[in-house]
């Protein structure tokens, strides 16, 4: 029995070792091919349109309410100490640097994560990734470079939108239901936020997009040679719960990291 | 490296193949002459779908030499290979259609990535290649609306866009019915006639192999049993050959004492 525990110790200790190995090098073709110009143009929008434009509503309702809840349970804390005037700092500080990467970035990552993992997977499942190579076609230029490109172009855009729906979400909840005034909501949010915090959000953002992608692309463009992938319908959605699980557990820690180098 | 008989278009010396530590291919020796139709066949789990992919480079060889078209692609970088590639067609068993596009697309696809020819010139070849498998006026269809046997001529058509000399198919006539398999036979025979093509079929359809086989060579369990023409696989008296062209199930004896050995995991 401690000789087969061992075993498998070791086997996962291995499996863990070549996955990371091939995860960096998989990263590294991509780069490369980023750098390496020209670049199909129409592919690259029609993935910001799938990663971006089709969050977009998601994304909004999302930012929405967060800036509302936020408002409120700001709201209900600061009043104690009789200090709602903070109100818009603390909503405007709160998405901006924090909640608005990482809550953009987890929605994502269940809406188009899933779907490029399970796109990819599924690709080569069926051969096409193969059908690709047999035509002299790189599958890295032909289905990496504008996932890659879109998803570091798409998430710092839908940051954006989240943190301002947000900072509405907490106007309609601070100003209009709660009573605290429009002027103080806005001034100690200008006051309290400046560019480097507005800078951190977008820096996160744009990290998180890069991590999203390249997890969900690995995941799925190695379906076959993974541990957990294996083939068929059941590999597919296997490797797609894995990247959700595995990008939001990087995320958040990322999100610490970031945070700690950066302020 | 280059091989010296420039009548031999793909040339398979030595070939072993691993899949973790199981050997799939033992020496496997294999030449395929310009302009002939070769049928590698066998049964299920004899190997020749990992002879074909490692032919196409998709599989690296535990050791052995290809030389494909004179060049030896064991040791090309993936660039290289990807050079090769463009001047052969592959069709996939699937098909591998991609499906977000539709049948024009997916034809046009090598032409839009290695060619600068412009849209009209394009929409024409792809007409013409739909015309030679039969399916004028698909173009604007989706993968999805296409039968099974549709969906392999679209593959075709795909395969040929680029004019190739060599073309490889994965089991072309699998899950078809008799009547669209020998129609996809007739094809892949019509297109080495017209094109002076070098095509290399795999399957395990037997009339699907004698009806369009210049030469056959027949795997079983990763070694090359016989390679012949029609006739010489027909009358060859190797055992293995025999059960396979008639459908005869492998009896292979087995040792009792052995079996149970397997069965229980005990190590004699």
């Amino acid at each position: 029995m401690i000789r087969y525990n061992i075993q498998k110790l070791g086997a996962n200790v291995i499996d863990f070792v070549q996955t990371t190995g091939m995860m960096g090098i998989f990263l590294t073709n991509c780069l490369r091919q980023m750098l390496t110009p020209p670049h199909k143009i129409m592919s690259i929008i029609k993935q910001i349109h799938f990663i971006g434009g089709r969050s977009t509503i998601i994304i909004i309702f999302t930012g929405l309410f967060t800036g509302m809840v936020l408002a409120l349970q700001g709201y209900h804390n600061l009043k104690d100490f009789g200090s709602t005037d903070l109100l818009g700092s603390a909503v405007g500080l709160g998405l901006i640097q924090e909640l608005g990467p990482v809550l953009t970035a987890l929605m994502v990552i269940g809406r188009a994560g899933s779907a490029i993992c399970a796109e990819l997977g599924i690709m080569r499942h069926s051969e096409q990734i193969d059908a690709l190579e047999c035509m002299g076609i790189d599958p890295f230029r032909f289905l990496m470079v504008p996932r890659y490109y879109a998803a570091i172009i798409a998430l710092p855009m839908l940051t954006f939108i989240f943190d301002v729906v947000g900072i509405m979400g907490g106007y309609l909840v601070g100003v209009v239901l709660m009573g605290v005034s429009e002027g103080s909501y806005f001034q100690g949010m200008y006051s309290s936020v400046d560019w480097s915090d507005v800078q951190l959000g977008l820096v996160k953002s744009f990290i998180f997009g890069l991590l999203i992608i390249w997890i969900a692309t690995f995941k799925g463009y190695f379906l076959h040679v993974l541990k957990a992938g294996g083939h068929g319908a059941e590999g597919v959605s296997r490797v797609t719960t894995d990247t959700v699980v595995l990008s939001s557990v990087v995320i958040l820690a990322s999100d610490y990291l970031v945070g700690t180098i950066m302020l | 490296m280059e091989m010296n008989n420039h009548n031999e278009v793909i040339k398979v010396e030595d070939l072993v193949c691993h899949y973790g530590e199981r050997e799939i291919l033992h020496n496997v020796n294999l030449t395929v002459n310009a302009g002939e139709i070769m049928v590698i066949m066998g049964g299920s789990g004899s190997g020749k779908t990992t002879l074909l992919r490692t032919m196409l480079g998709l599989n690296k060889p535990s050791s052995g030499d290809i030389y494909l078209m004179e060049k030896h692609i064991c040791g090309l970088s993936q660039k290289e290979l990807y050079k090769i590639r463009q001047q052969f067609g592959v069709s996939f068993q699937g098909g591998a259609l991609f499906s977000s596009m539709s049948v024009r697309e997916n034809i046009q696809l090598p032409l839009c990535e290695h060619t600068r020819l412009d849209r009209n010139t394009m929409d024409i070849m792809c007409r013409l290649k739909l015309e030679v498998v039969n399916l004028s006026g698909f173009e604007n269809l989706m993968p999805a609306e296409l039968s099974g046997g549709m969906l392999k001529r679209v593959a075709l058509a795909r395969a040929i866009i680029m004019d190739p000399k060599l073309l490889f198919f994965d089991e072309p006539s699998a899950g078809l019915d008799p009547v669209v398999s020998a129609e996809l036979d007739e094809l892949i025979v019509r297109l080495k006639n017209a094109m002076n093509m070098t095509i290399v079929v795999v399957t395990h359809e037997l009339e699907s192999a004698f009806r369009i086989a210049d030469r056959i060579t027949v795997l079983d369990q990763g070694n090359v049993l016989i390679t012949g023409t029609v006739d010489e696989v027909k009358n060859c008296k190797i055992e293995r050959v025999q059960n396979l062209l008639n459908r005869r199930p492998r009896n292979d004896q087995v040792d009792a004492d052995e079996y149970m050995r397997r069965l229980t995991g005990t190590v004699s």
